[in-house]
């Protein structure tokens, strides 16, 4: 079942299709030698060719073909061995050849699927229409004078895979799973860096509404949506405002829109008033892009395992809950992370330390994973002291706590706070029958109220400063006080 | 000082290696050639400076005895090719102070091989035209008056190429041809003019006008010099994905085969309609010719050949529509400033081209828009197909193809200008070669009866530049055309 | 087809240049012109002919490695700007 809106007439269904532009990940350009690095100062990385000077011609970069590919393979697509580029004909600043060299007749890569999770039980296919090669734009600044905008041909002749996937998501959540989990397959291939905030992923996001059963509604589309959040918010404001002017029986518009992340609104792009027509037609430049199955065979042997596959074998080789797997290979870093954890270690008691102690703390702290302070080595350490009893859980979270200051070794952190679990009974034994003795009134209570135990437990626990086995503890005060 | 300006490159060449003279004499000598010859405006930017420093440093190369193939050899250059710190302007005033900070692929491998850049040759417009009447930089006038002693035009868009040699300003120059923009110049100038096979020289640094058609080559005094210069210019160019691998042969070894035995195919469609009286009359002469040369006259049909003029008017300006759509006042020289965006891209653009170039952009952006694409441009690109495979199924059976490179020789200045079309029509036999991508070249055989040179074509399978270089020497040495236009313009 | 002035304007606006009133007017007659002759190609049948989009025909496509060896040079690149300052090209300013 899709998920519905309700409206003032009934309920409304929501029919998004996304267009992602991925910045593949590459060294130089899609058709030039210049530097593709983020942040270099503006307009050093630009060769003759980015700049549309008189006579530069394109030539065509095979790493950047070569990721397309993987992409496309990661999508479980068609690879197509016979590509043409076109130009996509238009004037903009930040274009400097005055055209765009991209793919539209004729892609790289076909039809392909990602699967998305819609809880723990079910899952949905997203179905690709299309993944092409094409060459990203320069940047304008607006906000440096006030007469004129200030052009950076940086970004100019960037490679980037257009991936388009067809309408077949139906709520803004499903819109974030998709491209988390798209950003995550190209993550795992090494294709994209998925990074939105430094623009290497960006989404034009297609909405429509309609009633249960009817023909597709008019679309609008947002453009050029930089995070996962916002593209949940500009769903759901676009959904929302076309189910209202439909309710008013109004038009909808089919136009570009962008989204106002301050308003939390999208706005009708007022400069895009001219109805396009950007005269494909294959690029002379370049020849059509072929290349063998052979090739195709090749990259398909060499892919890594990707987040579908590895979930499976973590709920097979580790026995994880869906759920556990699911947050562990979200990310490529995540996953290997853990693997190097749990190598001779309990996979269970591993797999919550990640999700639990270690993510809240990374969370806290606004780090990645590769920052993290804890090393693979002394978190691993950490989770042999809980196995085999040394620690208490409660115990290793202390450890854990001055572990994130400065990556020590646990095992002298327990050894120099003399931290190491009491588990002799004798001992134990000795602590709690002083408790007994000393408070009858409580051992009378306990016999009404088995509960009260709890309150025992307690007493010991602060005697021993924690470090009591607290299911020693258990054990004993049952035999003593039943 | 004109003895110099008349001899080849061949002939120079071994002058130098005498000591006949140093290259500093050859060179003010065409220098002095280049500034009496200013009414005739083949040259937009003139280097005197740098070729006479550069004439320096090639006197010791020789005294040496370490010169290059083509060490001291001064040169003219159309103002489609990109030269480093040199004005380049497309003959537009959208470029009109335009200074590349790098140079093409093909002039580079001429200053290589030790060649002396003289200046930069009017042309057509981004070489639009037939006629060099749409350069910004005003008409070139042919170096040949026609008996009623007026003016004529030197063909184009290499009109300045072709009369810069005709005149002795320039040893050779180098022209680009998209739809006949060497060969046409050439037959009308009475000068050697080839085009090779697309894909033989680098596209790299050549201001583009239509991609797949545009391909650069030498005008020349003579068939050996065009072939010293092709040697030159061909390279495999990493830089053009539509550069050539294939082994470049050695050309002036050429123009010494004998073609006997041969089989020379001529379009029957060429001798129906459309050409002159007198270039009919050439055209059974130089059959003649290469019948005495031992080459085999064969009757060809090209059946789709008269259709190569109206595909050529779709592809070409459909690919130039999108080619200048970079000259948009934001990255070169030329800007109309205005409010807004937009007004300031129309109005530079409005401004900044001439009326050819305006209307081929229109009519490039018409057949390529939405609901045209596939009745203009799709058919046109099928026609080329057609076209392609004609010549194919021809070459299957023939060496060459013989027929005239022009419908007429040169005519008067202003004649043709009012009517686009008209003028279009001039390109017929030329087109049809840059469509298939083939190696043709213009040969002079004599003059018509109005004293203009008359050129005749020759057309190679691809790749197979070396037999008409091979018969067009022949036709040379047969035809005994003597290049010497009565210098009007010195006297006046 | 015949090209009107209202045609000849949608072109012009789509090429971004400017014409006056006059020029739409010969452009209108002259365009009509040149692309009623070219209509002739309609009497061709090329039905099932593939295109040919390049005369080139060889047969490999030719790639670059990925390495970076060129561009760091933005004098060059803005050295023919009409406009520029602190290195970026300067445009009239443009809103979306």
């Amino acid at each position: 079942m899709n998920k519905l809106i309700k409206g003032e007439t009934g309920d409304w269904e929501v029919v998004i299709g996304i267009e992602v532009h991925a910045q593949i990940v590459s060294n130089s350009k899609l058709f030039s030698s210049a530097s593709t690095k983020f942040g270099g100062e503006h307009n050093t990385q630009v060769s003759f060719v980015d700049a549309g000077m008189p006579g530069m011609l394109p030539v065509i970069n095979w790493v950047c073909v070569e990721q397309a590919i993987r992409t496309g393979l990661g999508l479980n697509a068609k690879i197509n061995n016979y590509s043409i580029f076109d130009r996509k004909n238009y004037f903009y600043p930040d274009l400097p050849q005055g055209y765009q060299i991209s793919q539209f007749k004729q892609p790289i890569v076909g039809e392909g699927s990602v699967t998305i999770d819609i809880d723990d039980k079910k899952s949905k296919t997203i179905r690709i229409e299309r993944l092409h090669l094409e060459q990203d734009a320069g940047k304008s600044l607006h906000d440096q004078h006030p007469e004129f905008s200030f052009v950076d041909l940086n970004r100019s002749g960037v490679a980037l895979m257009e991936i388009v996937s067809m309408p077949d998501i139906s709520s803004a959540d499903e819109a974030q799973s998709y491209i988390k989990k798209l950003r995550s397959i190209m993550r795992y291939l090494g294709t994209c860096d998925g990074n939105m905030e430094e623009g290497s992923l960006r989404a034009d996001i297609n909405v429509s509404v309609r009633k249960p059963g009817d023909e597709l509604g008019t679309r609008c589309e947002i453009k050029n949506v930089n995070s996962i959040k916002f593209i949940g918010q500009a769903i759901d404001y676009e959904a929302r405002r076309q189910i209202e002017l439909i309710e008013d029986s109004k038009e909808i518009d089919q136009e570009t829109r962008l989204f106002d992340p301050k308003k939390g609104e999208t706005r009708s792009m007022r400069s895009k008033e001219e109805a396009h027509d950007y005269r494909y037609f294959p690029d002379p430049d370049l020849l059509p892009l072929s290349f063998s199955e052979n090739i195709i065979e090749e990259i398909k042997s060499e892919l890594p395992e990707l987040p579908d596959d590895k979930k499976e074998r973590f709920q097979k080789e580790y026995s994880l809950s869906p759920y556990d797997s699911n947050i562990l290979v979200s990310e490529i870093e995540i996953a290997d992370f853990f693997e190097a954890v749990t190598k001779g270690r309990d996979p269970k008691i591993a797999a919550n330390w990640i999700t639990g102690e270690f993510f809240a703390a990374m969370n806290k702290l606004g780090f990645n994973i590769a920052d993290s302070p804890i090393t693979i080595d002394n978190l691993s350490k950490l989770i042999k002291l809980i196995e085999e009893n040394v620690i208490s859980t409660r115990i290793a979270k202390d450890v854990f706590e001055i572990m994130l200051e400065n990556n020590e070794d646990p095992e002298e952190i327990v050894e120099r706070e003399g931290l190491k679990q009491v588990s002799d009974s004798g001992e134990l034994e000795k602590i709690i029958d002083n408790i007994i003795a000393n408070n009858p009134d409580q051992v009378e209570a306990v016999k009404l109220k088995p509960k009260l135990i709890g309150w025992f437990v307690g007493q010991v626990m602060k005697e021993t400063n924690g470090k009591a086995n607290p299911k020693l503890v258990n054990d004993l005060l049952n035999d003593k006080l039943n | 000082m004109t003895e110099f300006s008349t001899l080849s490159i061949k002939e120079t060449i071994s002058s130098l290696k005498n000591k006949d003279f140093s290259v500093s004499e050859l060179v003010d000598s065409h220098i002095s050639s280049m500034e009496s010859g200013r009414e005739l405006n083949a040259f937009i930017t003139e280097t005197a400076d740098i070729a006479r420093k550069k004439a320096l440093d090639c006197n010791q190369n020789y005294l040496k005895g370490e010169e290059k193939p083509l060490e001291g050899i001064p040169l003219g250059i159309k103002d489609m090719f990109c030269t480093k710190g040199v004005k380049t302007t497309a003959s537009s005033k959208m470029l009109e102070n335009f200074i590349p900070p790098y140079e093409s692929t093909v002039t580079q491998n001429l200053w290589n091989d030790g060649a002396i850049l003289l200046g930069k040759l009017n042309n057509d417009e981004f070489a639009m035209g037939s006629s060099n009447e749409t350069s910004f930089f005003g008409e070139v006038k042919n170096p040949w008056k026609n008996t009623k002693d007026n003016f004529t035009v030197p063909g184009g868009s290499s009109g300045g190429s072709a009369a810069s040699v005709a005149a002795g300003m320039g040893l050779a120059s180098l022209g680009t041809d998209t739809g006949g923009s060497i060969r046409q110049p050439a037959s009308f100038t009475g000068t050697v003019g080839l085009k090779p096979t697309y894909g033989r020289c680098s596209r790299w640094g050549i201001i583009a006008f239509a991609s797949s058609l545009d391909q650069a080559g030498p005008i020349t005094r003579t068939v050996k010099d065009c072939a010293l210069l092709l040697n030159s210019i061909c390279s495999y160019d990493s830089k053009d994905s539509t550069s050539s691998q294939k082994k470049i042969p050695d050309f002036e070894k050429s123009t010494d085969e004998s073609i006997k035995g041969m089989k020379i195919g001529i379009p029957k469609e060429y001798e129906t309609d459309g050409i002159s009286e007198d270039i009919a009359e050439y055209l059974e002469k130089g059959k003649e010719w290469l019948k005495e040369s031992g080459a085999e006259i064969v009757e060809i049909s090209l059946p789709h050949i008269k259709y190569a003029l109206p595909c050529y008017y779709i592809i070409a300006p459909a690919e130039a529509s999108s080619n200048l759509a970079r000259y948009d006042g934001v990255k070169f020289t030329h800007r109309v400033d205005a409010e807004n965006i937009i007004d300031m891209y129309e109005e530079t653009r409005s401004q900044g081209f001439g009326d050819e170039v305006k209307r081929r952009i229109m009519i490039g952006t018409y057949v390529l828009s939405s609901g045209y694409y596939d009745a203009y441009y799709l058919k046109a690109q099928k026609v080329r197909a057609m076209i392609s495979r004609d010549f194919k199924e021809v070459f299957s059976k023939v060496d060459a193809i013989y027929g005239p490179s022009t419908p007429s020789t040169a005519f008067e200045l202003g004649d043709k200008k009012k009517d686009p079309l008209e003028m279009y029509l001039n390109d017929v036999f030329t087109v049809p070669v840059n469509l298939a991508g083939l190696p043709a070249m213009s040969v002079p055989v004599g003059l018509d009866k109005e004293n203009l040179p008359v050129g005749m074509q020759l057309i190679g399978n691809s790749f197979d530049e070396e037999s008409i270089l091979s018969i067009a020497s022949c036709i040379e040495k047969s035809a005994k055309f003597d290049l010497n236009p009565n210098r009007w313009w010195i006297n006046e | 087809m015949a090209i009107d002035s209202k045609l000849v304007e949608r072109i012009a606006k789509l090429s971004r240049i400017s014409l006056t009133e006059s020029e739409i007017k010969n452009l209108s007659s002259e365009l009509d012109n040149i692309l009623n002759w070219i209509e002739q190609l309609s009497e061709l049948d090329t039905e099932g002919i593939n295109p040919v989009f390049s005369s080139f025909d060889e047969e490999e496509t030719k790639y670059r490695n990925d390495e970076i060896n060129d561009g760091g040079y933005r004098e060059d690149i803005i050295s023919n700007a009409p406009l520029s300052e602190d290195g970026f090209f300067l445009v009239p300013k443009v809103v979306d």
